[in-house]
């Protein structure tokens, strides 16, 4: 998939991800519209993983550990064709299976997250008995940040340098925010590069939202031969939406009527240049 | 004191033993410890089968979760830790990454209830059951002894979904088998036949339990029937119904809080079945508890077969 796909696929997702959470009245929208370039070079560019492999011991394992971005995981996955786009008209409604977490009832998904800090050792065990039967699984997780407080990652931290785990890669949804403020004023995190490092993880950073620096980045993995590798991908809460980025109260915010015309008119116009910038000249 | 060590086999070094054999034939036998494998006497395991040991360091939270991460892979994870740790530190491991994604994870809490008795409430298991019986997909099993161990962990190896299996670490004499010498998860086991009242133990009270039956019938011509609960959940309601009918009192003893454990489940079953038996549960009480070796504390509370026997004629005689 060239580049110029990705960026038309990123857009046409942001829409659906505002659409389905509009017409479910619930979701967590700021997060997921900054993760979604992540997901969108993870299943279109780099993993193997498909509805046609899913039941494959080989395939690419993503496990995701931010579960409450799970709205940008349904819109990708339904792209992927693991089912019908329009099943998420019933996100969040009594007895769906499209409920605000990831949930293994949803074809596509591997585990159930939702309580935070516990993907990355999800992601270790299933690294780890990879190794142990020889498969060639690559196995990926997206963390937010607010939850690296969590104990248990660097547990998981841990373990994965110890056991020399290059067949995991971790991606950090970097966008600096969480429900009560920036992550520096609630719990900092930095100098974040230094400890990963010091975790014995391979870093590299790099602009989560641009899928060519992510396909770039991710292209060449292990970034080192018997390391884990970890990709800080630096981005941006509501991204894509002029009155949602940065601003906190679109972490689970839904848009009003008139907020949400503006913001489905604003990625239109997106689409419309990406559309013009294909017609060649 | 009534009860004294004896030279029988722990559960834990028969638990280790039965693991080796069936780690000889199946290479998707995997031991995941927490700096635990010299307390689950798994040491020789892992000498032996050094492909099939994971070792986490002390991250009981890591242990479980990545537990979870190989099981989906296939392999039949015992994750081994003492049970204390293992079902309070990454209880929300258990719940979320084993029980809710429904990973087939064996976990094998070792030094169980007040085996390490000494060490303090740090190191007492007394909410095991009733944390684990509020969680929806995990079996709960506290095996009486070696043959119910050994019958335990070949039953675990063949689950498909969650498991948790606890034990003490003191010898233990091994149980009349001659009325019920089948083991099955979900089916109590019938140790001793009587029917002027009912003793329903599970894992180390219910030898307690058998020499009480014993010391009623020799002193006092009074005929205890003695179930072995080994799976507290599912709870076998069918034995537990049929044994009850009699009308005979019941007493329930477990090495556990007397809150939410083997006895509360076994008198909500019986009250919601309209039954209205003399009832009693016997455990550790609601209160800072005691501390001491194991058998010190079963004594400080009751579990002994002369108090159990005397709690017993009370309830069968007193009218």
């Amino acid at each position: 998939m060239t580049i110029q796909e990705l960026k038309l696929k990123s857009v046409r997702y942001r829409k659906n991800i505002l659409k389905y959470i509009y017409h479910a009245k619930a979701g967590h929208t700021g997060g997921s519209l900054s993760c979604v370039d992540i997901l969108n070079v993870l299943y279109n560019k780099v993993m193997h993983v498909s509805p046609e492999n899913f039941s494959s011991p080989s395939r690419d394992r993503y496990i995701q550990s931010k579960g409450h971005s799970v709205e940008a995981l349904y819109v990708v996955l339904a792209d992927q064709g693991f089912f019908p786009e329009e099943d998420l008209l019933t996100l969040c409604r009594y007895d769906s299976h499209y409920i605000g977490h990831p949930t293994k009832k949803v074809h596509g998904i591997e585990q159930n997250t939702g309580g935070l800090g516990h993907g990355l050792a999800l992601c270790a065990g299933t690294a780890i008995a990879a190794k142990k039967d020889d498969l060639p699984v690559r196995v990926f997780t997206v963390l937010g940040d607010g939850e690296m407080a969590e104990g248990s990652n660097w547990e998981a931290m841990m373990l994965a340098s110890h056991y020399k785990l290059d067949n995991l890669c971790a991606i950090l949804d970097y966008n600096k925010q969480q429900i009560t403020g920036a992550n520096a004023d609630v719990m900092g995190l930095e100098p974040l590069r230094d400890k990963l490092e010091a975790f014995g993880w391979s870093v590299t950073e790099t602009d989560g939202n641009d899928v060519e620096a992510l396909a770039n980045t991710l292209e060449h993995l292990p970034f080192t031969a018997g390391k884990p590798s970890f990709v800080i991908a630096h981005t941006t809460k509501g991204k894509g939406i002029s009155f949602m980025e940065g601003v906190l109260k679109w972490h689970h915010g839904v848009p009003s009527p008139e907020l949400y015309e503006q913001a489905m008119s604003e990625l239109d116009q997106a689409e419309q240049s990406l559309l013009m910038e294909n017609i060649p000249a | 004191m009534e009860i004294v060590e004896t030279k029988n086999i722990p559960n834990l070094i028969v638990f280790s033993e039965t693991l080796q054999a069936l780690a000889e034939n199946d290479r998707d036998i995997i031991v995941v410890t927490s700096d635990s494998r010299g307390s689950g006497k798994l040491v020789p395991f892992g000498e032996k089968y050094p492909d099939q040991i994971v070792e986490v360091g002390i991250a009981e939270q890591n242990l479980v979760g990545l537990s979870a991460g190989m099981a989906s892979m296939g392999k039949k994870v015992f994750a081994v830790s003492p049970a204390c740790f293992l079902t309070a530190r990454s209880l929300e491991q258990i719940k979320n990454d084993v029980a809710y994604s429904d990973n087939p994870v064996k976990l094998i809490g070792i030094s169980a209830g007040v085996s390490y008795g000494a060490l303090g409430s740090t190191h007492h298991s007394l909410h095991d059951f009733a944390a684990l019986r509020a969680i929806h997909n995990v079996t709960v099993v506290a095996p009486c002894d070696n043959f119910e161990t050994t019958e335990a962990i070949k039953a675990a190896a063949k689950a498909d979904h969650p498991i948790y299996i606890r034990f003490g670490k003191k010898g233990l004499p091994t149980l009349d088998r001659s009325h019920d010498p089948v083991f099955n998860l979900g089916r109590g086991r019938v140790i001793r036949k009587g029917s002027d009242l009912t003793f329903v133990g599970t894992g180390e009270t219910v030898w307690p339990c058998a020499e009480a039956a014993k010391i009623l019938s020799e002193n006092h011509g009074i005929e205890a029937c003695v179930i072995s609960m080994h799976t507290i959940k599912p709870l076998d309601s069918k034995l537990m119904l049929s044994t009850a009918s009699n009308g005979a009192p019941v007493i329930t003893v477990e090495e556990h809080s007397v809150h939410g454990g083997l006895g509360e489940a076994v008198a909500s079953l019986l009250f919601q079945n309209r039954f209205r038996n003399k009832f009693k549960i016997i455990g550790l009480p609601d209160e800072y508890t005691i501390t001491g070796s194991q058998l010190e504390i079963f004594d400080h509370y009751g579990i002994t077969d002369k108090a159990l026997a005397d709690v017993a004629k009370k309830m069968v005689t007193d009218h």
